[in-house]
C-alpha cells in the first residue's frame, strides 16, 4: 500500500486542480467497479454493486490539498500569491512550490518592515525568472508544496497526506472488499479545502441512505499540543463531533461495534476546529446520516503531515468490515 | 447607457428590488420568449433556441444580482433621527455626511456627522461604528416617526453622471456592482442562439447569494456565467503590487474568489474569445469577494460557473466609476462566448472532460 500512497501524496492536486489526483485514483481503482464517472465539478465516483439486500452508501475521501494561486507577477518576475484553503504562513518561507506543469519555484519574504513573522501578503515565490516577460507563471496558476514521501517505516511523512492518506484508505478498500450487500459509491471529492464543495454535489447526486467520510484529524500527542484525546498509532478515529458536524450516533455506534468485533484498535474523536466533507454530505437533499472515520496526523496543513502506517492500515480493515454485512443503525 | 442610467438611479437595497426588476421587465418584455418572477424575487427570463421551447438539449444560465448594499433603519428616536444597520457589506467611514433616501417614498435623508471644528484629536482617529451613526431627516421628531418606520431602507441618493465623453468614457453612479451586470444581461438577451440562455437577475447576492441559489437549482443550466461589478483599486501603489483590476484595461475574468473555483474550460473560453475577437481583458486577482457563481455552482449535482466583471472603483460606497468602455468590451466578450459554447464546452463532454 506504500505505493500506492507515495503515487497519491506526490501528485498535484490544489483545490479545483485535482486531475492528477484522479488519474492515479483511476489508474488503480479501473475495471474493479461496475460504473466509474467523472462529474461536472471532477468529483470521481466509482459505484461497486452489492448482492443485494443492503443500503446505498456514499463513502468521501478528498482528492485536493491546500496550495497557493499566483495572484501577480511583477516586473522583475516576482509573483504574488494567494492561499488555496487553509494555508499557514508559518510553514511557507524558504520552502518550495510546484506548479501543474512541474515547474517549481522557491518563496522568499521582503526583508523591510517584517518583524517576526511576515504576513501573506509579504511573502512571493522566485521561479528564477529575471523579468515579468520571461517569467512563465501567469496570474491564476495555482501551485502545490513540493514535498517528497518519506517513509520512516511505522510513521509515514508527506505533503498532501490531507486527503490523500484516505483516498489511498478508499482505494484499498475497494480492493480488498469482498461481496457486499451494499450498493456502495466510492467519492474522491473535489474542493473540500475551500468548502466541501465537491461533496456537497456528489452527495446530491449519489443520493445516498448512509454516508461515511475520510479523513484525517489532529492529535494531542506532540510536545506541549493543544489538549486532544488522539494518538498516533492508537487506531481509527471514529468521530464524535468537530466544528462542523455531529457525527450520526447510529454511525458513530455502528463503526464502533465493528472495530469491536474485528478486535481492531479505535479512538474517539472530538476536533475542537475544521470540519470534513461528512458535513455536506449529512444535509444534503432531505439529509443522511453520516460518520467519519479519520486518520490521526500530526502537523496537519504543513507540507510534512505524518500519519502511522499502522492506523492506516486498521482504517482498511475497519471499512471493510463495516461493509461486508448488514448495517442496522 | 440610458438603460445603465436608469437602474443606477433606481433603488434595490437587498430584499427591496422591485423598482429594479420593474425597468428591467420593461427592457426585456417583447424581448425574451418567457419571463418569471419567483417566490424570493428573482427575475428569470428564457430565450429559447429557434424561439422555441424544447429545441435544444443545452441550457445555459446567465446572472446578475439587482439588489446593492444600503442601509435598514432600526429605529427612529424622539428627536427625529433614523439609526440603522448596513445591509451587505459597508464601511461605516464612506457614508459620513452623504445623502441617502428611504423607502418607497424616497424620503431624503443625511449621514449625521460631527462638523470638524468640533472634534477632538481622539474623535479624528476614531472610526465610528454603525451603532454610532443616525440619518437626518432634518424633520421634528413625530413627523419622522410618521414619515420612516423601523424595516425601510435606505440607498444612497447618487445620480448618474458622465466623466469623460471620449478616451476613458468613464461614469458615475452608485450601485454599478451590480446594475452594470444587470445592463449586459439586458444586452445579451437581445441574442440568438443555439441554446436556451436563462437570464437571472437575482435578489439578495449582497446579503449571502441568496437569490441566486434557488435561481441556479430551479434552472438546473449546463452551465452558468456570472455578470458583475467588481473591485477595481487602480490607483498608484507604493509597492509594485497587483491592482484587483484595472479600470479600463477591459472586463475581468475570475480564476478564483473566496466563493468559487471557477470552471477552467469555460475561463478558457472566455480568454479564446476575447483573444480571437481582439478585446481588451484581464484576470481579476484571485481570492478576493464573492459572487452568485459560489452559489450556482453547486446547486444540484454541480454546475460549471464562470464570471466576468466590468471593473468599478469604489463599489459598496455612495458613488462608483466605471469606464464604458469596459462595459462595452464585457458585452462584446459575452456574445462571443455564448457563441463558441456549442463546439468550445458542449463538444466536449462536459462529464469528464476536465483534463482538456
Amino acid at each position: 500500500m506504500k505505493e500506492l500512497i507515495k503515487a497519491l501524496v506526490e501528485a498535484y492536486g490544489p483545490s479545483g486542480s485535482e486531475e492528477q489526483v484522479r488519474a492515479v485514483v483511476t489508474q488503480h481503482i479501473e475495471g474493479r467497479v461496475s460504473d466509474l464517472r467523472t462529474d461536472a465539478l471532477g468529483n470521481l465516483i466509482a459505484t461497486v454493486r452489492g448482492t443485494g439486500g443492503g443500503k446505498r452508501i456514499m463513502l468521501a475521501a478528498h482528492m485536493d490539498e491546500i496550495g497557493l494561486i499566483a495572484s501577480f507577477v511583477d516586473e522583475k518576475g516576482f509573483v504574488r500569491f494567494n492561499p488555496v484553503g487553509g494555508l499557514r504562513v508559518e510553514t511557507l518561507v524558504g520552502g518550495r512550490v510546484r506548479f501543474a506543469n512541474g515547474l517549481r519555484g522557491v518563496i522568499g519574504a521582503e526583508q523591510k518592515g517584517v518583524n517576526g513573522m511576515p504576513t501573506m501578503e509579504q511573502l512571493f515565490i522566485d521561479v528564477g525568472a529575471r523579468s515579468k516577460a520571461t517569467c512563465p507563471v501567469q496570474v491564476g496558476d495555482m501551485a502545490c508544496m513540493d514535498r517528497d514521501f518519506v517513509d520512516l517505516g511505522e510513521r509515514l511523512v508527506a505533503k498532501a497526506m490531507d486527503d490523500r492518506i484516505a483516498c489511498a484508505v478508499l482505494v484499498q478498500t475497494l480492493l480488498d472488499l469482498g461481496p457486499t450487500p451494499h450498493d456502495i459509491s466510492f467519492v474522491f471529492t473535489v474542493q473540500e479545502e475551500v468548502g466541501l464543495r465537491g461533496a456537497q454535489t456528489s452527495a446530491y447526486g449519489v443520493d445516498a441512505e448512509l454516508g461515511v467520510a475520510v479523513d484525517v484529524t489532529m492529535t494531542g500527542d506532540t510536545p506541549e499540543a493543544r489538549t486532544m484525546a488522539v494518538a498516533l498509532g492508537d487506531g481509527p478515529a471514529i468521530k464524535v463531533k468537530d466544528s462542523g458536524m455531529l457525527a450520526h450516533q447510529g454511525v458513530r455506534r455502528w463503526l464502533v461495534d465493528t472495530a469491536k468485533q474485528a478486535g481492531l484498535p479505535y479512538q474517539l474523536e472530538v476536533l475542537p476546529g475544521g470540519t470534513t466533507d461528512g458535513r455536506a454530505m449529512q444535509t444534503t437533499r432531505a439529509g443522511i446520516p453520516v460518520g467519519v472515520i479519520s486518520v490521526p496526523c500530526r502537523y496537519v496543513h504543513t507540507p510534512s503531515e505524518m500519519v502511522d502506517y499502522g492506523d492506516v492500515q486498521n482504517c482498511v480493515k475497519l471499512l471493510v468490515a463495516a461493509l461486508s454485512g448488514p448495517i442496522v443503525l | 447607457m440610458v438603460l445603465l442610467k436608469e437602474l443606477v438611479e433606481a433603488d434595490g437595497v437587498s430584499g427591496h428590488e422591485d423598482a429594479v426588476r420593474g425597468l428591467l421587465i420593461k427592457a426585456i418584455e417583447g424581448r425574451v420568449d418567457e419571463y418569471r418572477v419567483d417566490a424570493l424575487g428573482n427575475l428569470i427570463a428564457v430565450k429559447y433556441a429557434r424561439g422555441e421551447r424544447g429545441r435544444a438539449p443545452q441550457k445555459v444560465m446567465v446572472a446578475a444580482h439587482m439588489d446593492e448594499v444600503g442601509l435598514m433603519v432600526t429605529r427612529v428616536d424622539r428627536d427625529g433621527y433614523c439609526h440603522f444597520r448596513p445591509v451587505g457589506g459597508i464601511d461605516p467611514r464612506v457614508i459620513l455626511a452623504k445623502a441617502v433616501r428611504i423607502g418607497d417614498e424616497k424620503v431624503p435623508g443625511v449621514i449625521a456627522v460631527k462638523p470638524i471644528h468640533l472634534m477632538s484629536q481622539a474623535d479624528r482617529e476614531r472610526v465610528l461604528e454603525f451603532d454610532q451613526l443616525t440619518i437626518d431627516l432634518g424633520l421634528g421628531g413625530d413627523e419622522a416617526g410618521r414619515k420612516v418606520k423601523p424595516g425601510m431602507v435606505a440607498a444612497f441618493a447618487t445620480d448618474f453622471e458622465v466623466l469623460d465623453e471620449g478616451g476613458l468614457r468613464t461614469v458615475k453612479g452608485k450601485a454599478f456592482d451590480d446594475r452594470a451586470g444587470c445592463a449586459v444581461l439586458v444586452e445579451l438577451l437581445q441574442g440568438e442562439y443555439p441554446f436556451d440562455l436563462y437570464g437571472a437577475f437575482t435578489v439578495q447576492e449582497e446579503v449571502g447569494l441568496r437569490g441566486a441559489q434557488v435561481a441556479g437549482y430551479a434552472v438546473n443550466p449546463d452551465v452558468a456565467f456570472v455578470l458583475e461589478g467588481t473591485v477595481c483599486d487602480d490607483s498608484p501603489k507604493r509597492k509594485d503590487i497587483s491592482p484587483t483590476t484595472r479600470l479600463g484595461a477591459g472586463p475581468a475574468i475570475t480564476v478564483m474568489d473566496h466563493s468559487v473555483i471557477c470552471d477552467r474550460r469555460l475561463v478558457r473560453l472566455l480568454v479564446e474569445a476575447a483573444e480571437a475577437e481582439g478585446i481588451a481583458y484581464q484576470f481579476k486577482q484571485p481570492g478576493i469577494g464573492g459572487t452568485d457563481a459560489g452559489a450556482i455552482h453547486v446547486q444540484r449535482e454541480g454546475i460549471p460557473s464562470a464570471v466576468l466583471a466590468v471593473p468599478s472603483r469604489y463599489i459598496h460606497s455612495p458613488v462608483s466609476v466605471l469606464s464604458l468602455n469596459d462595459f462595452d468590451n464585457a458585452v462584446r466578450l459575452m456574445r462571443g462566448a455564448l457563441a463558441r459554447i456549442p463546439e468550445g464546452v458542449f463538444s466536449q463532454r462536459l462529464q469528464g472532460g476536465l483534463e482538456a
